[in-house]
């Protein structure tokens, strides 16, 4: 009975030959389940990251930093629209998700539970925020899941834009007045040890990477993704002029990457258990426009209704 | 003008002021606008109409800072299409009243963009023939947008008024109350007759405006309010409503406080 090879086993071959998932071909309930946690969680992240940036919308210091400012935030809403499809692919639908958001049981990214209390933020945001995003979405464009893969390949490309022009407001600010360049650096220093736990748990307290590694779902540890991040930031802080708050970061040449020190841990666990400073406001905010746009959901809904009856009748009389 | 609170107002205008002046009015409306539909942002009642709130904003916003730039240059002294935005100070804006009204609810956005995208796409649509070629050209880019918006906002208009009981009563009440702030869309003002008719003179669009703002009431079943009822006035002239002050509050605070600084 050599031929008697599970489902299982042969989803393992199938994901090992490279080849992707669709919607409809069979796979292990842990494998949909993992992946509906983890794109609508990177759905939520997008709409939950609107409000830090919409934030400043209307106090954008230009027209054309307004007009950028706005046109990412679109951009994002976008982006939260098109996963919110893609974990629909997976049988679940929109309605579940945003309940399960709005009642604590589906997380977003931790980072937006931070305040932007400054332009800079808007900058930074763009820079570190976006860029470790684009860090693990890049590694995502190949993931197993062919409408998440495909998905990350529309996103990355506008991510990419995203830090750049986040980039271009530090940058500005950074060759700015001295008030200007104190802006960047203060705002530096309140986003970048939040950005590096972006990535998640060290390896070694990272229970459920390994299987996602397995299924080719994630293709990068977290710290992996980690150190490049900070390898690939060091340099762009240095050419800014801004000083990265961490007295232990320094070249590792025998490594032949950038040491860096300890993340608190007990902060990143705190603030993804709803302690951070803004959770209860992301949350709140997001459950007033919803419940205030209930009659407007309601009213469109009997309106398509009274259209297709209308339809109907027309059809019927004809 | 006298014998009321718009007394002491400018009412003579050389050709040179009154193109400027021209320029401030189609600007202010779309920068206003524009800051206002912004604050929806992450607020709207479902993340597709999210979308299209803020595009309608963007499209605004985009539209002033081609007026502004040529402003900019008929204004000269190192005007900028920031200077104009962020250091006028309320009794040097131009938009008119309605664009300042409050956001109030999906309701009030919807029935206020309405009414200006509506006489938007016959103004714009009638200034691509605009003797200005500067305008003209900038009429020609923003009527595809302007068009869209305005079967945007026909449509919500037509939807929460034939949808629920509820949506029924909300709108028709935005409606109403912002009637009194339409009239002044169409007022006469010295600077049309000075400009002539290579300009669109607004208060040639009444008569179109109402024509298609009464056929949308009736597919929405709603009451068109009483044309001959009292309107407010003021924008044009540069007095406004109190809620300018707090949208430019807003707006200009970080140039204002940073006033060197280049962005």
């Amino acid at each position: 009975m050599g031929t008697n090879v599970s489902l299982e086993e042969n989803f393992q071959t199938y994901v090992d030959g490279e080849n992707k998932v669709e919607p409809k071909d069979w796979m292990p309930e842990k494998y949909r389940r993992t992946l509906i946690r983890q794109i609508s969680q990177h759905a939520h992240s997008e709409i939950i990251g609107m409000q830090p940036e919409a934030n400043w919308i209307t106090r954008a210091p230009s027209l054309r930093a307004k007009l950028i400012l706005l046109a990412k935030v679109q951009d994002e809403a976008g982006h939260g629209l098109y996963l919110y499809s893609a974990a629909e692919t997976l049988g679940e639908s929109r309605e579940k998700m945003i309940s399960d958001l709005q009642s604590g049981k589906a997380k977003y990214s931790s980072i937006f539970n931070y305040p932007t209390p400054s332009w800079a933020d808007m900058g930074t945001i763009g820079w570190l925020v976006d860029g470790a995003a684009i860090q693990n979405q890049v590694m995502l464009t190949r993931t197993s899941y062919g409408p998440y893969a495909r998905a990350m390949v529309k996103i990355c490309k506008e991510e990419s834009f995203h830090q750049r022009q986040g980039y271009e407001v530090v940058m500005k600010l950074a060759q700015g007045t001295p008030e200007q360049k104190a802006m960047a650096q203060e705002s530096l220093n309140r986003w970048w040890w939040p950005s590096l736990m972006m990535f998640g748990p060290s390896d070694d307290d990272s229970p459920n990477s390994a299987q996602s590694m397995k299924w080719k779902i994630k293709r990068k540890s977290n710290d992996t993704l980690r150190q490049e991040f900070v390898d690939k930031t060091v340099p762009q802080a240095e050419y800014l002029g801004l000083t990265i708050p961490d007295p232990d970061l320094k070249w590792n040449d025998a490594r032949g990457h950038y040491d860096f020190g300890a993340i608190n841990w007990d902060e990143f666990y705190d603030v993804i258990q709803g302690n951070g400073p803004c959770n209860k406001e992301r949350i709140a905010h997001h459950v007033d426009a919803h419940e205030e746009g209930a009659w407007v959901r309601e009213a469109a809904n009997a309106f398509a209704q009274k259209q297709a009856q209308r339809k109907k009748n027309t059809g019927a009389a004809a | 003008m006298t014998g009321g609170w718009l007394a002491g107002k400018k009412s003579q205008f050389t050709k040179e002021e009154a193109l400027k002046e021209y320029f401030t009015f189609l600007a202010d409306d779309a920068l206003i606008l524009g800051q206002q539909l912004s604050c929806w942002c992450s607020k709207g009642p479902v993340l597709e109409q999210d979308i299209a709130i803020i595009n309608t904003s963007l499209d605004h916003i985009g539209r002033a800072r081609l007026l502004y730039q040529e402003l900019a240059k008929l204004k000269g002294n190192g005007a900028t299409e920031d200077t104009l935005a962020y250091f006028r100070d309320h009794q040097e804006f131009r938009n008119a009243l309605l664009l300042e009204q409050p956001n109030g609810h999906w309701g009030d956005s919807v029935v206020r963009s309405f009414f200006i995208d509506t006489f938007n796409f016959f103004l714009y649509d009638g200034l691509r023939q605009c003797e200005h070629l500067v305008l003209a050209g900038i009429a020609e880019k923003s009527v595809k947008e302007i068009a869209y918006q305005a079967q945007w906002s026909a449509e919500w208009v037509i939807r929460l008024g034939d949808g629920t009981e509820e949506s029924h009563e909300k709108v028709q009440k935005s409606i109403d109350d912002l009637w009194m702030w339409t009239g002044e869309l169409f007022e006469k003002h010295p600077v049309f007759e000075t400009l002539g008719s290579g300009f669109i003179d607004f208060s040639s669009l009444k008569e179109k405006w109402l024509d298609k703002v009464a056929l949308v009431l009736e597919t929405a079943t709603l009451q068109m309010p009483d044309q001959e009822s009292w309107m407010q006035t003021g924008g044009r002239l540069g007095v406004h409503t109190a809620h300018l002050g707090f949208i430019l509050a807003e707006m200009q605070s970080l140039p204002r406080t940073y006033p060197n600084a280049s962005w």
